[in-house]
């Protein structure tokens, strides 16, 4: 298998955990949501309420920058990183 | 200044923000000396798009690059903070929190779907489409596919989906304009389209992208800063997003104390139209799963199709920058998404608690017609009580407001001085401005750039190029402000729609041909044309009355053309035969960062 070959398997791996993670965030925890509500959650909210409000939205904040630091190692990794003067 | 405008770019911003809050507290002290309520908001307005056109006259460029890509220099936090003003519009900005205020949970699916689909965004799709080194969508669409036909059909999409939104963010801003200037609604439509085009036309992308970071600055400070002093005043806390348990908790108990009375049908005639009363659960779970999701998941894939959105991705220095960029883009829409549930908590209790000063449920009616912003609110056609069962006091089935109101009202609910309100409106300008800006240079840029000069005219000049975007920006956007001067729909409605056809017509075409190299140009034409006539049919069906099916609505239709579009081209891809070499070579260069772009650095 070519460098290039490796190179894309490992970020079409990348893609399917980030897909997952955006799975259970967009859609899998709202299957759920009309139980989640009854519990109290983080400052005291509803869960389902919260991650409408916040949670859900923070995730995907902290999963793109998650996966673009994840995607440049693997950039790296291979050598088919920007250079600088390019 | 020494260096260059990129390396100076936080000190330029740091000082237009301090700027911008010495002319708040100017306007703060003029409003103690006697200034009248009418002429801040003038003020305001006129203050921040004469900036805004200053910006756009100052970015104004000769260069094809300049103009398409803003030179592809932007840095990634300001890319950000440009995108997030690109993104939200007017209706993030005036009618959102008036959406969740009424629908609460069902509604808050277009929370999470306008954030999540930023996810796809970063990871599908934009720093595959920097390294092609697109000026547009369709360039990308006509470079991986190759041939005019599969360009024609992608700029048919764009336009289709890009004009519905665009109208919206017109409406919006003559909406504004009209109140805060206090003209007729029908000119105050063209004095927005006015401001909007001052800071495009001379630039394009480079005018766009530096007057969006200043409309992103006012924007934020104008919806933040109300929450803040409200929260504050009303004593439920100092940071809102982390405090307001308590207010949740006591809307569900008065929902629980008052109900929700259903009105008679005659009695809900003589209410004035686009007004809604407190029919839905504020925090309860009060939509099924998949009425959810379903709305969650168009608008995510709609994220990831519209044009205006990826293009601003085109214009970071490298592929690196633009996956980042992403990640800022998303944090700063946070910052204003994650404030709208806590106005809306904030306005609702505030207006329905009767421990409350500013509470009216409860009050005799009398009582309340005395109050003068209710007054005020219900001459502006934004709120109404009617005594439906003749007790003289105000239930809560009783109070009507428009949802422009939880947004523009609730600081003069609260008591906050008039400032706070001409800097609110200043504030919807600036978010409808900016989408607005970026959705006309989406379409004024696929038609020059890939009809005129891919199609038509290869041969034509940078020159008469750009004086052919132009053209195409003016009419454009006239063609927008004469639609918008109709009022046929409401803001939101257009919006959302605007999501199911972009992703109708684009998602896949744009996913599968980075992600799937047998993806061939019969696939992608057929799944353009076809996704888009299919989602238009359901709407069209649904609308005239047709039943539609698995629950998919008029505001989800996309997920129907978008499977239809997947269907058609992966069948269709498999039945012709397969790309040429040269096409797969391309797309193993597009995967990765290093090297040249596909597309020259002019073209």
């Amino acid at each position: 298998m070519s460098n290039q070959q490796k190179h894309w398997e490992k970020t079409r791996s990348l893609l399917f955990i980030t897909l997952a993670i955006w799975f259970v965030f967009s859609i899998g925890i709202f299957l759920f949501g009309a139980e989640m509500n009854e519990v109290a959650g983080p400052f005291g909210y509803p869960w389902t309420y919260w991650f409408t409000c916040q949670g859900s939205l923070g995730a995907f904040v902290i999963l793109i920058f998650w996966f673009a630091n994840r995607q440049e190692k693997i950039d790296e990794e291979f050598g088919f990183s920007e250079r600088e003067d390019e | 200044m020494k260096g260059n405008f990129i390396d100076n770019l936080p000190k330029v911003y740091g000082i237009y923000t301090g700027g911008f809050i010495g002319f708040i507290i100017i306007m703060a002290i003029a409003e103690q000396m006697g200034m009248t309520a009418k002429a801040i908001g003038i003020a305001f307005v006129a203050f921040t798009v004469f900036i805004y056109a200053l910006i756009g006259w100052l970015s104004r460029t000769a260069q094809a690059d300049a103009y398409y890509v803003a030179g592809r220099q932007v840095p990634t936090v300001f890319n950000g903070m440009a995108t997030a003003a690109d993104w939200m519009s007017g209706a993030s900005f005036v009618a959102m929190a008036g959406g969740i205020y009424f629908k609460g949970y069902g509604y808050m699916a277009l929370l999470v779907g306008w954030t999540g689909g930023y996810v796809l965004v970063a990871s599908l799709l934009a720093p595959y489409l920097r390294k092609f080194g697109c000026y547009t969508v369709p360039d990308f669409i006509g470079t991986r596919y190759g041939g005019n036909l599969a360009r024609f059909s992608a700029v048919v999409v764009l336009t289709v989906a890009s004009f519905t939104y665009v109208t919206a963010q017109i409406n919006a801003t003559g909406t504004i304009a009209s109140v805060a200037l206090d003209i007729p609604f029908q000119y105050a439509v063209y004095v927005g389209l006015i401001s909007i085009l001052l800071c495009s036309m001379l630039g394009g992308m480079r005018g766009v992208t530096w007057t969006q970071v200043a409309q992103y600055i006012v924007l934020i400070i104008a919806y933040l800063l109300p929450v803040f002093w409200i929260s504050n005043k009303m004593g439920a806390g100092f940071f809102p997003h982390f405090m307001l348990a308590d207010e949740v908790a006591r809307i569900g108990e008065l929902e629980q104390q008052f109900g929700f009375v259903k009105n008679a049908a005659a009695d809900l005639k003589s209410v004035p139209k686009g007004l809604a009363g407190i029919t839905k659960a504020h925090s309860a779970v009060n939509a099924t799963p998949w009425a959810f999701i379903s709305l969650a998941l168009a608008m995510m894939m709609g994220t990831a199709s519209l044009p205006h959105v990826m293009m601003r991705y085109f214009t970071t220095p490298s592929v690196k920058a633009a996956r980042k960029s992403v990640g800022w883009s998303l944090f700063f829409i946070f910052l204003l998404y994650s404030s709208a549930p806590m106005l809306a908590t904030l306005s609702k209790l505030s207006l329905i608690d009767p421990n409350l000063p500013t509470g009216i449920i409860g009050k005799t009616f009398a009582e309340v017609e005395a109050i003068d912003w209710y007054q005020n609110w219900n001459q502006a056609n934004l709120m109404f009580i009617s005594d439906f069962n003749g007790n003289g006091t105000l239930e809560l089935n009783e109070f009507f407001m428009g949802g422009k109101a939880v947004v523009l009202a609730t600081p003069e609910i609260a008591g906050l001085p008039y400032v706070i309100s001409g800097l609110v409106a200043a504030g919807g300008m600036a978010a409808a401005m900016s989408t607005a800006d970026g959705l006309i240079l989406a379409i004024a840029n696929a038609i020059s750039h890939d009809v005129y000069y891919k199609i038509i005219d290869p041969k034509a000049e940078t020159a008469k190029r750009l004086l052919v975007a132009r053209v195409l920006l003016v009419v454009i956007g006239f063609a927008g402000a004469t639609i918008a001067a109709m009022e046929i729909q409401g803001i939101l409605g257009s919006v959302i729609w605007a999501f199911d056809f972009a992703m109708s017509g684009l998602f896949f075409p744009l996913v599968l041909g980075v992600w799937w190299k047998r993806a061939n140009r019969q696939g992608a034409i057929a799944g353009m044309l076809g996704g888009l006539a299919a989602g238009t049919w359901y709407l069209v069906w649904v609308r005239t009355g047709g039943s539609g099916f698995l629950g998919i609505t008029q505001l989800t239709f996309g997920i129907f053309g978008s499977a239809v579009s997947l269907v058609l081209m992966v069948v269709v891809s498999l039945m012709t035969t397969e790309p040429d070499k040269a096409t797969q070579k391309m797309v193993d260069d597009v995967r990765v960062p290093s090297g040249k772009t596909i597309l020259g650095k002019s073209h």
